[in-house]
This record gives structure tokens, C-alpha cells and sequence, in this order.
């Protein structure tokens, strides 16, 4: 692994420098275009539409974010974002986890057939369904509710989750469980308060992860929701380019106030997130 | 054996199965995730099947009419717009993600310095809302006040606004799409990379095998089943792709995905078709699974 570092020598000292250099390249690439859009949302509307475009901001300006925090359509899709990914993720976990146990842990039957259920969502375009359920929900009377979407969510997330929760679970010790049930404990009894406690920093990591599936969904909310009240931010953000055509700048920071979270959760918990997504690739 | 006795063993199996209380505990504990995907997600595309075959709309129910809407469907030039420019989004972004992305991981598979700070620019990307990066683009892509044209302006490669002409906009999304989930692309790679152990290429080395080599008869085979599982990903991410024409194009930028969207949701009269598209992107998308598991010899087992 450490075959390039160990070489030492001239020849190892360029390569070095070329491995930043690429590594600079690379770390640049990925977040210059966060920190425009951030430099475009901190200047005045003349200095946005200066020509040539200025590098450095010169007139640095808190109005936008003044302009679409006052903006009582954009505080109510933040809102609605929140509610739907986090009622979807706390959804998603107890179901995933409970079904991923059995998956992990217990003996039965069809066992390969359910994961291939499971996982077979996970290649389903969700656009193939959207008219079947827009009918179902309208009969239903769901149509504009938090519901609508949470429910749709739930089914194309749960994949995810219980994936990533029976790679955790199969790495658990099954002493501790067994300890349990020769004390007299039942499964049930032994997944809740053994397996639960013990593998809470993997329930965690799902539960990042699941929680920026949701945050990000487009589609479902798309189509079921097309009221203020309910739109999320994913729906709300890309029609503040129709409604207000030149208001790039609101734009520019509404853009950024919505990935700023997911940027800082990116950064505490990168070591985490990386060991979830690669969790199911490597094995599989 | 008779269909009779089939039944007859198989439900003294089951009622054998649900005997054992270890197993019906894990049945109870499977059954509510594996219901809520059959109501919402399966029964949902059988309905989607027998609705592209009737005259419904949104509102009715509608009378059998056989094919006839898949017949509308491939003469309607904005499906045909659709299919190709997902067909060249597709391959075009997923060919660029992989060998950059290929290259990417090989580069930063080792012990450096600042590992973490990579890992997290790896990530900023990959964390966006697909819609959000749109905008973010858009806007440096807009003809008036975006870095992007302002430099393609000046450098001269491209006099007219990037925005407005549709190849372009299609080129622009590729861009994007690549800007986004080449660094997820990479992060697998490197995952799959990592289980490959130092000392076969160690052996290698000493049996005299050059770079070239032992990237084509070490790095390459051990690697097929991460690079499978990423392609395949990202080919059926691709494959159906929405977010980003909708944000990038503002309805300009047709893929299949929003010829469904717009025929079930905005223009009334385009349900049928609309439909027809949904189980024709279903079923090519199965088939493309099908063709990874199969052809290429894709393992799926989720067992150990």
C-alpha cells in the first residue's frame, strides 16, 4: 500500500509532488463550484452581474440571505424538508432494523428470496410507478400530504437501510445474545436490548445516510405535492428560478443555506459515511 | 408429484416453519418491511402494466386498447428526443465516471497525508441534492452572470448562451453528472482496491510482471465484481435520470423519466403514452440488470 511513499530517492521525491499536486487538483474540483455559488450569494446585484466577474467578493452583502430567510415559502420547505426526511428515517430504522436482525441473525426459510426482494428496489425506476400511485393516493386522499411522500420514501430507502444494517449486525459478537437467551431471554428480548445498544454507532451511520436519501428526494415529492404547505426544498429551490427569473443571487444562497448542513454532517462524520457506503460493494 | 401433494407438503412446511418459535419471530420481524415494498412498489408497476393498455386518464378508468399507446409512444418525437438523450447521457457519463474515477481511486489507493481532508471533498459532491447541484450549475452556466459561459466566451470556444441550445445543455449535464458522482465512483473503486492484498503484487513484482501487467492480470480480474456492482449502479442511476435534466434544462432537456413525469402529471393528454413509457423504462432497466447479473456474471448473493 505504502509501496510509492517507501521508494524514497529523486524519483520518489517528484512523485510526490505530482501526487499533490493531483490530490490539489482533484479536492478543488470537488468544492469549487460550493464556494462560487457561496461567493455569488454574498455580493450585492450589480457586483453579480459585473463583467469580467470579480474573483474575490468586493462588496460583500448579507441581503440574500436576509431576502430568503424573511421568505416565509422557503422557512416553510425547510420545515417540511426536515419533518419528511426525519419521520422517513426514524420509519426506515425501525422496520430495517428489525427485519435486518432476522436477515442477520436467524435461520428461515426464503431467506434469499426476501433479500432479493428487498434489493430489487433498489433497481426499480421509481418514475415506472409514479401514475399507478398518484391515482392510488388521490383516492386515498394523500395528495398534498406529508404522507404521500414519506410513504414512497420509506419503501425506496428501506433497501439502504437494511442492507447497511445487516452488514453491521453480521459483525456484532454473537456470544453476547446467546449469553441472553441462555439466560432465558427471547430473540425479540435479545435484538432489543442487546444487538440494539451494541450496534448503536452502525444504527447511527444508517441513519445518516438515510436521512440525506430523503433530504435529497425529487421525484416523489415532485409529483404528490404541489402545494407550499408540503414542498420540500428540492421542489421550492429550482421554482425560485421561474418565479423570480432574475434572482440568481436569492437563488445562489438558498442553494447554499440547504447543503451547508449536509456539507458540515459530511465532514464530522466522513469516516462513517465512507465505511456505510462501501459497506455493501466490497462484499458484494 | 401431484399438484395436491405439492400443497399438502408445502403447507405442513410452513406450518412446520411457524412451529419453530426462533423462525416465526424472524418471519414477523421480515413480513412488515417485505408487505409495505409489495403495496407500494410492486403491485404499483402491475397496475402501471394493465393502465399503459387501457385509454385511462388521470381521472377514469379507461377501456382496453391493446398497444395502441405504445405505437403513440414511439411516434411521438419527444419520446424519441427522450430515449436518445438518455441513451448518450447514460453512456457517455458512465464511461467518463469509470475511468476517471478508476483512475482516481488507483492514484489514492496508499497512505498519504491528508487522507481524511480528500475523503471529504470526495463527498461534498456526492452529498448535494442532485436538484440543488443543478441550480448551483445553472447558475454559473447563465449567460449573464456565470463564470462558465463568461470564460467560453472569452477564450472564444462558444459564442452562444450554453443554456438556450440543446446539445449543449445536454453536454453541460453530462459535465455535471460527472462533477457529481465520479468521486462516489472512485470511493468504491478504492473500496474494492483495498481488499486486493499488497502481497500479490508483490509476487508479481519479484516474478518481473511490469505496471501495465499487473493492472491487467491482477488489479483488473480481482476488481471485476466492485467494478460490476459500480456500474451497474450507476448505469441504472443514469439510466433514469430527472433531477437533473429537470433542474438543469427547466423542462427544456427531455429524458425518458420526464416524458413519464410530464405525460402523468402536467399534460392530461399524454397519459396514455406517459404510461406506456413507465413500463418500457421498467422493463429496459430489468433487462439491463438482468443483462450485468447474468452476461457478466454479476454475483448478488446477500449471504455471506
Amino acid at each position: 500500500m505504502a509501496s510509492a511513499t517507501a521508494k524514497g530517492g529523486r524519483g520518489g521525491a517528484l512523485n510526490m509532488v505530482l501526487f499533490y499536486v493531483f490530490l490539489v487538483i482533484f479536492v478543488l474540483a470537488s468544492v469549487l463550484p460550493l464556494i462560487w455559488v457561496f461567493k455569488m450569494s454574498i455580493v450585492t446585484k450589480s457586483e453579480l452581474y459585473a463583467s469580467p466577474p470579480t474573483l474575490v467578493p468586493q462588496t460583500p452583502t448579507t441581503a440574500e440571505y436576509a431576502q430568503i430567510f424573511g421568505d416565509s415559502t422557503f422557512q416553510r420547505a425547510l420545515l417540511n424538508s426536515t419533518i419528511i426526511a426525519s419521520v422517513t428515517t426514524v420509519i426506515c430504522l425501525f422496520f430495517g432494523s428489525v427485519t435486518a436482525y432476522a436477515i442477520a441473525r436467524l435461520r428461515f426459510h426464503f431467506k434469499a428470496t426476501a433479500m432479493t426482494l428487498i434489493l430489487a428496489i433498489s433497481f426499480f425506476p421509481a418514475v415506472a410507478i409514479i401514475a399507478p400511485l398518484f391515482i392510488q393516493y388521490t383516492q386515498l386522499g394523500l395528495i398534498n400530504t406529508y404522507a404521500s411522500v414519506i410513504i414512497t420514501d420509506v419503501v425506496f430507502a428501506l433497501p439502504l437501510t437494511i442492507w447497511l444494517l445487516v452488514a453491521f449486525f453480521r459483525e456484532l459478537p454473537r456470544d453476547l445474545e446467546d449469553a441472553a437467551k441462555v439466560d432465558g431471554a427471547t430473540t425479540l428480548q435479545a435484538f432489543r436490548k442487546v444487538i440494539v445498544p451494541l450496534a448503536a454507532p452502525g444504527v447511527f451511520t444508517t441513519a445518516i445516510l438515510t436521512f440525506i436519501y430523503a433530504w435529497n428526494e425529487f421525484l416523489f415529492a415532485n409529483t404528490f405535492l404541489f402545494d407550499q404547505s408540503t414542498q420540500p426544498v428540492t421542489v421550492v429551490i429550482p421554482n425560485f428560478a421561474t418565479i423570480y427569473t432574475v434572482d440568481y443571487g436569492a437563488q445562489a444562497a438558498a442553494a447554499v443555506v440547504v447543503t451547508v448542513p449536509l456539507v458540515i454532517m459530511v465532514l464530522i462524520f466522513q469516516r462513517r459515511i465512507v465505511s456505510g457506503l462501501t459497506a455493501g460493494a466490497v462484499k458484494g | 408429484m401431484t399438484t395436491a401433494s405439492r400443497e399438502k407438503k408445502g403447507r405442513s412446511r410452513l406450518r412446520e416453519e411457524f412451529a419453530d418459535p426462533e423462525r416465526r419471530t424472524a418471519y414477523y420481524m421480515v413480513l412488515p418491511s417485505l408487505l409495505i415494498i409489495v403495496v407500494v412498489a410492486f403491485f404499483p408497476i402491475l397496475y402501471g402494466i394493465v393502465l399503459s393498455l387501457t385509454d385511462s386518464t388521470a381521472a377514469a378508468f379507461g377501456s382496453f386498447v391493446g398497444v395502441e399507446n405504445y405505437v403513440e409512444m414511439f411516434q411521438d418525437p419527444d419520446f424519441l428526443e427522450g430515449l436518445s438523450n438518455t441513451l448518450i447521457f447514460t453512456l457517455v457519463s458512465v464511461t467518463l465516471e469509470f475511468i476517471l474515477g478508476l483512475g482516481i481511486a488507483l492514484a489514492i489507493n496508499r497512505a498519504f497525508r491528508g487522507r481524511g481532508l480528500v475523503r471529504a471533498a470526495i463527498l461534498v459532491p456526492w452529498a448535494f441534492p442532485t436538484v440543488i447541484s443543478a441550480v448551483m450549475w445553472r447558475l454559473m452556466f447563465q449567460d449573464r452572470i456565470g463564470i462558465i459561459q463568461y470564460v467560453a466566451n472569452a477564450i472564444g470556444i462558444i459564442s452562444e448562451p450554453i443554456l438556450s441550445d440543446r446539445t449543449l445543455l445536454l453536454i453541460a449535464a453530462i459535465l455535471v453528472d460527472v462533477w457529481k458522482t465520479t468521486p462516489f465512483m472512485a470511493l468504491l473503486l478504492l473500496a474494492g482496491l483495498q481488499t486486493i492484498p499488497g502481497d500479490v503484487y508483490e509476487a508479481a513484482r519479484v516474478d518481473g510482471a511490469n505496471v501495465m501487467q499487473r493492472f491487467f492480470q491482477i488489479t483488473m480480474p480481482l476488481l471485476k465484481g466492485a467494478i460490476l456492482v459500480a456500474v451497474l449502479f450507476r448505469t441504472l442511476d443514469s439510466y433514469r435520470v430527472y433531477d437533473l435534466f429537470w433542474a438543469m434544462g427547466a423542462r427544456e432537456l427531455q429524458s425518458l423519466s420526464t416524458f413519464v413525469y410530464e405525460g402523468v402529471r402536467i399534460s392530461q393528454l399524454q397519459f396514455g403514452p406517459g404510461n406506456a413509457a413507465a413500463v418500457f423504462i421498467f422493463v429496459t432497466a430489468f433487462l439491463l440488470a438482468l443483462f450485468f447479473i447474468k452476461v457478466l456474471g454479476m454475483r448478488t448473493s446477500a449471504e455471506e
